[in-house]
């Protein structure tokens, strides 16, 4: 079991045709993901002729429109690889298509433009993971975004981040101890997104197979304090954290559009403690999110159960 | 992106926000001559730089007379001013604006930001103005009020006038107030701002509602669709290294320690910080270099890292995952030979071809040093610079 996406799921990519949704469609078809077409408008009825790592050639079918899409190949998740400019549109035609799940990996979106798509979810049953996030993956059954597929191992613990790197460093920790993953989700870096840190919770703590969770926020906003008053009232297993930019200046915006201290608001101090208030575990630096998930799992006594021997 | 308070004015007038009369001078001649062209009794001399608290610091003076104009306009020119918001460094003045001078009533706070925990765009409004907001939100946070703007729709009329009676405003000035904040909304939405505070809003005496200051920050995303904002950007305020950076699509923020830091990926970079700071060491800054670190981003990465005369020593923490550590290995190589390098280089690389690219570092004949984790090369460089 895993949350948001398995074997199973039949995925189409919004901006096929561009170098970066090319590339990274050969990535998830080479990592096993199904794959089953794209969007382009103006380029409907035409194949993108994909070859992969092992010589074969996969040829995936062009839409104008995720609608056609979505009927054609019984597609129901969507990767988004449109430029900035453009993605707040491909997210709101991807809802309206009513997909189950959209991930949006885009960077740069302007903040009104996801103010709208925001209000435009209202209601709407559709998932969005992002933007400007590494997107999703369950290990071993189906990786969508542009994390390197083989740090992964399948297993039972959840990873949810704000942050690509750092997600694909914890994993990476998590691996070389023999820990496997459940399902690592990127929400993203920017300010106003699809999913928030306690929808993804939410998703872990009812999947029977995630055993413990390993939350890596930053700062900016207060995302991480509700995430952890929600686990400290809800959660039923063991979340550790990390949070980046403990020496961030104030007012300075660190690389993602979120990540920034304003009026004194949203320093990494303030999320520690909050979230240690809440019995989450800390990890003192980032070279230990995988040791003080140890630390944590053998506390519990599930250590034997998390790890692939 | 910031802008300067006359510009930030200048934008708002076109949406039908209403400012004093001004005009930014660059010489003290310049001002006296805009304060002639004013014809006011009270000129008001403002610094114009990228900080508030520029009032406190001296950078704010009433003339009442053009000899007061041009002696105030002598004094601010050229001086540096220290407020909260510049670091102890403090900033040059270089504009002024020359702006008549009002009868102020009383002062009020409006300000428009993106909540984050909403999604949605908010006005606020209070009765203390003139005080920094966050000030007020610590010390009595129940004398701001909110409105929570539907998108779809925009700010309507009845949440501008609860604003206006909740913040006390006159009643015979309620409406004006309310044209103030639609106005203001419109042009907070219309040029993608990110930030829009008016502190103080002025009631004045012969019954109008003004916006006294203005401070107008940009969402920098959405500059592509505005290139009348983008025009407005003075690099005088920025410092040159991150300019220079944006220009190679490179994210750079200067900090005041001793250790250059490299990194790829925003959440890592600032990570690598906070393990040098955990060793004991200092950052000089965070560097993002992306993605698709090519040699040429490296180089120009170590080029704008080195510029800065206090980096003792470099750390470099790469996670290759798409990005193979045998293509980053040779970037550094060949940008440390480039720039004959003689300061110590740690280089820490994870992922995909890792093997290869610590062989390329080893055999380079270059003084690099390898580390195995984070951990062990934040350690690493802490030691090395000390």
């Amino acid at each position: 079991m895993s949350i948001l996406i398995d074997k199973n799921t039949k995925v189409i990519t919004q901006g096929i045709t561009g170098s970066t949704g090319m590339f990274h469609t050969k990535g998830a078809l080479d990592y096993g993901t199904q794959m089953v077409g794209g969007v382009t408008p103006g380029k409907g009825g035409t194949n993108v002729d994909i070859t992969l790592e092992d010589g074969s050639v996969v040829s995936l079918p062009v839409f104008n429109t995720v609608q056609e899409a979505k009927e054609a190949t019984g597609a129901t998740a969507s990767v988004i690889y449109v430029p900035p400019a453009f993605a707040a549109d491909s997210i709101m035609e991807a809802v309206d298509a009513e997909l189950d799940l959209v991930i949006c990996i885009t960077e740069g979106i302007p903040v009104l433009d996801m103010v709208k798509v925001d209000r435009f979810m209202d209601g709407k049953n559709t998932v969005l993971i992002g933007p400007n996030c590494p997107g999703v993956i369950t290990p071993g059954e189906c990786k969508i975004g542009i994390m390197p597929g083989y740090i992964h191992m399948p297993g039972h613990v959840g990873v949810v981040s704000r942050s690509g790197t750092l997600t694909y460093e914890a994993v990476h920790q998590l691996t070389t101890r023999g820990i496997g993953q459940s399902s690592a989700v990127g929400i993203g870096g920017d300010p106003v997104k699809g999913s928030e840190f306690i929808d993804i919770l939410k998703r872990f703590n009812e999947d029977p197979q995630t055993h413990a969770v390993i939350m890596i926020g930053e700062i900016g906003g207060t995302a991480e304090e509700d995430a952890a008053e929600w686990v400290a009232a809800n959660m039923t297993k063991p979340v550790v954290g990390f949070i980046g930019g403990v020496t961030a200046p104030p007012g300075k915006r660190m690389g993602h559009a979120g990540a920034i201290i304003s009026g004194g608001k949203g320093t990494a101090k303030e999320k520690i403690a909050k979230l240690e208030s809440c019995g989450i575990k800390v990890a003192p630096t980032p070279a230990e999110m995988g040791s003080t998930l140890v630390s944590v799992l053998e506390e519990r006594g599930i250590l034997n159960l998390c790890t692939t021997h | 992106m910031n802008i300067h308070e006359y510009q930030g004015k200048e934008v708002l007038k076109q949406y039908g926000v209403t400012v004093p009369n001004g005009k930014v001078a660059y010489t003290v001649d310049e001002a006296v001559a805009a304060a002639e062209a004013l014809g006011s009794p009270v000129t008001v001399v403002k610094a114009q730089i990228h900080a508030g608290g520029r009032g406190k610091a001296g950078g704010v003076k009433v003339a009442k007379s053009t000899e007061e104009v041009r002696a105030y306009a002598s004094e601010i020119l050229g001086k540096v001013l220290v407020t909260h918001q510049t670091g102890p460094e403090g900033k040059e003045v270089k504009r002024l604006l020359i702006e008549e001078g009002c009868d102020i009533r009383k002062e009020y706070y409006v300000g428009v930001v993106v909540d984050r925990a909403t999604g949605r765009v908010v006005m606020m409004a209070s009765e203390e103005g003139g005080t920094e907001i966050e000030e007020v939100a610590e010390a009595t946070p129940e004398k701001i009020f909110k409105e929570v703007v539907d998108p779809a729709i925009g700010l309507q009329v009845f949440q501008a006038r609860k604003l206006a009676y909740s913040i006390n405003i006159p009643n015979e000035l309620v409406n004006k107030a309310v044209k103030f904040m639609l106005a203001l909304y419109k042009a907070f939405v219309e040029k993608d701002c990110s930030i829009a505070e008016i502190n103080p809003l002025v009631v004045t005496g012969d019954g109008n509602v003004i916006a006294l200051d203005a401070k107008l920050n940009f969402d920098s995303n959405a500059l592509f669709r505005h290139k009348d904002i983008q025009e407005l950007r003075d690099l005088d305020e920025e410092d040159e290294k991150e300019i220079e950076a944006s220009k190679y699509d490179l994210s750079y923020i200067a900090l005041d320690g001793n250790i250059g830091c490299m990194v790829n990926g925003a959440g890592l970079a600032m990570a690598t910080m906070d393990i040098i700071k955990y060793y004991g060491g200092d950052p000089a800054n965070f560097l993002d270099v992306g993605g698709g670190a090519t040699t040429e981003k490296v180089t120009e990465a170590f080029k704008i890292i080195l510029s800065d005369a206090k980096v003792a020593g470099i750390f470099v923490n790469i996670f290759g995952g798409i990005m193979r550590c045998d293509v980053i290995a040779n970037g550094v190589v060949e940008a440390a030979k480039q720039l004959g390098l003689t300061k110590p280089l740690v280089v820490r690389l994870e992922g995909t071809n890792v093997e290869l690219g610590k062989r390329i570092l080893g055999e380079s004949g270059l003084n690099i040093v390898p580390a195995d984790s984070m951990a062990d090369g934040a350690q690493k460089i802490v030691a090395l610079v000390k």
